[in-house]
């Protein structure tokens, strides 16, 4: 869209006064408290919104979201998918194979990990993680009274994934701790940020000497990406960074989507009552609440040239926010966008990302949700909160720290 | 506006007008087609829109690329050789007339 005549003086400023600017932190601890305010802000405010505290654009409608995702050509994930420009700052870490690369070298990684995560692979460790749902379940209503994050949100996924990857047995208490700072690295250098790097050393020094083919079991997903490099379908690097990229992932992405899961369920009875009749309903309730509360709220990308969306001008090397949790309850897309509803169809969702870096791992991450829900709705007759639920805060993730409930047998 | 018939495993049909550009996922979304999941939004990273095209008319369609024909490896029905994603059918005025058959499950 050609610009007005009187508004080319200047290069950035004058194109940047026609789209909506807002002073909103979406890094803050009150924004981690409650986003909803903030989401709604942002999508009213216009299609495309200047963050003019970070120098970024920010999207939040279901839309300019989508088409964010779905143009990895000009929006890419080469320069970070934080808020750093891996072009002007080097990553903290070597970069990940699969989420911070672009095609053509995007292909070659997320092949590997497409099959190692296929869904046969999935439909083969069904029963298993099922059964181990169940188990837990059971020894949790054995105690009534539990904390739904770490005795089970925590808990559960932590008692498979680990050994689906084949990580070595000892050490995985950095493994949540690695994520987290994975997770808030993505941020601002704000105080999350800072704490998790002063802390960081051990955790990543584990996970780095774990991502070695030679600590990993030898049937798990780790030991067949390095399977992969041998048949030189990766370079060795790059298969140790992938498993790393799994270690990353793979936990406190599903942790908080359980904990979600159970939080949306405990606190909306109705839904409850509907699944414990019908435990069938379990994977959509899941689904449903990783649209509803969006476990993963926002990644970044980085344009690739000067573009347009939605009649804003961007600039080459600018980073674009894409509010995934506000586009999962846009108003323009979502009938009631706003009600927890386990039957409504929600595919289409942004929870997982969409386009060519849409996760990987939603297949397993859909099936540990969907075995922890239905085995609660078939040993569990009402799940009641019996004290305050706490949040914890994270530059990307959004989730509980503590959930105390009640579990009633069924 | 082409037209598809979506078969359920009962035989149930239902005739749906397709708009050409969206692909047969979408269009049993829409038109509230029961059995055909699609988790994944169209992505074809998920094998839940799995469908069986009539066998006489699996040569209108264009060949499968190498990741819908892996993600049919781990469909939850049996693969056929006329098992295809609906989301990697786009439709098309070609395609008027064309019946998928719904497997028994997605999942
Ligand atoms: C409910 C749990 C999960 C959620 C909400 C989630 C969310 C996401 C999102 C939003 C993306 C897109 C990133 C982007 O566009 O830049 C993504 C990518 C990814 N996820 Fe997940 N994820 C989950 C579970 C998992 C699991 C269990 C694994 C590993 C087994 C995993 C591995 C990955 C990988 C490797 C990518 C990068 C894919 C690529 O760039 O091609 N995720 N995930
Ligand atoms: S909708 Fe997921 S593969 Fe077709």
């Amino acid at each position: 869209m050609p610009l007005p005549a009187d508004k080319t003086d200047c290069e950035n400023e004058p194109v940047r006064r026609q789209v909506p600017s807002l002073d909103v932190d979406p890094f803050s601890a009150d924004y981690f408290e409650n986003p909803l305010r903030v989401h709604h802000e942002l999508r009213e405010a216009g299609p495309v919104v200047w963050l003019g505290r970070y120098q970024c654009w920010a999207v939040a409608r279901y839309t300019e979201v989508r088409s964010v995702l779905h143009d990895w050509r000009t929006f890419c994930s080469s320069r970070g998918v934080g808020i750093q420009d891996f072009a002007k700052e080097e990553p903290w870490r070597p970069r990940s194979p699969v989420l911070e690369t672009d095609p053509p070298q995007h292909d070659g990684a997320r092949a590997v990990l497409n099959r190692v995560l296929s869904p046969a692979v999935i439909k083969r460790v069904r029963q298993e993680l099922s059964l181990v749902a169940e188990r837990r379940i059971d020894e949790l209503l054995q105690r009534r009274n539990i904390d739904a994050i770490a005795d089970l949100a925590e808990a559960y996924p932590l008692s498979v994934f680990p050994d689906l990857v084949g990580m070595p047995k000892e050490g995985r208490e950095h493994i949540l701790p690695t994520a987290s700072l994975n997770f808030n690295a993505f941020g601002p250098n704000n105080e999350l940020r800072r704490a998790a790097f002063a802390t960081a050393a051990p955790h990543m020094s584990w996970v780095m000497e774990s991502c070695k083919s030679t600590n990993l079991a030898p049937d798990g997903f780790g030991s067949q990406i390095y399977a992969a490099a041998e048949a030189g379908e990766i370079t060795t690097d790059e298969a140790a960074l992938l498993v790393r990229t799994l270690f990353f992932a793979g936990v406190d992405t599903t942790v908080n989507a359980i904990g979600a899961a159970i939080y949306c369920l405990a606190s909306f009875p109705t839904q409850w009552k509907k699944l414990h009749a019908d435990p069938s309903l379990a994977r959509n309730a899941f689904e449903e609440a990783v649209r509803y509360e969006s476990p993963v709220q926002t990644f970044f990308r980085t344009t690739t040239q000067s573009t347009e969306i939605t009649g804003a001008h961007l600039n080459e090397g600018e980073k674009v926010l894409m509010f995934l949790g506000a586009a999962n309850r846009d108003p323009r897309h979502w009938e009631r966008p706003d009600e927890f509803d386990i039957e409504r169809r929600a595919s289409g969702h942004f929870g997982f990302g969409g386009g060519i870096h849409m996760c990987v791992g939603q297949l397993l991450a859909r099936l540990e949700g969907e075995v922890v829900l239905s085995a609660l709705a078939r040993r569990v007759s009402a799940i009641s909160i019996n004290g305050q639920p706490k949040r914890r805060h994270n530059n990307t993730l959004r989730g509980l720290a503590t959930l105390p409930v009640t579990l009633h047998a069924a | 506006m082409p037209r598809i018939v979506y078969v359920q495993p009962d035989g149930a049909r239902d005739e749906c007008d397709v708009e050409a550009g969206i692909n047969l996922m979408q269009a049993a979304a829409v038109h509230a087609i029961e059995g055909i999941v699609g988790e994944c939004g169209g992505n074809c990273m998920c094998a839940t829109c799995h469908v069986y095209v009539d066998p006489h008319q699996i040569d209108l369609l264009p060949a499968r690329s190498e990741a819908e024909d892996a993600l049919l490896d781990g469909v939850a029905a049996e693969r056929r050789a006329n098992s295809r994603l609906a989301c990697q059918i786009n439709m098309q005025p070609a395609l008027d007339g064309l019946i998928v058959r719904l497997p028994d499950r997605q999942i």
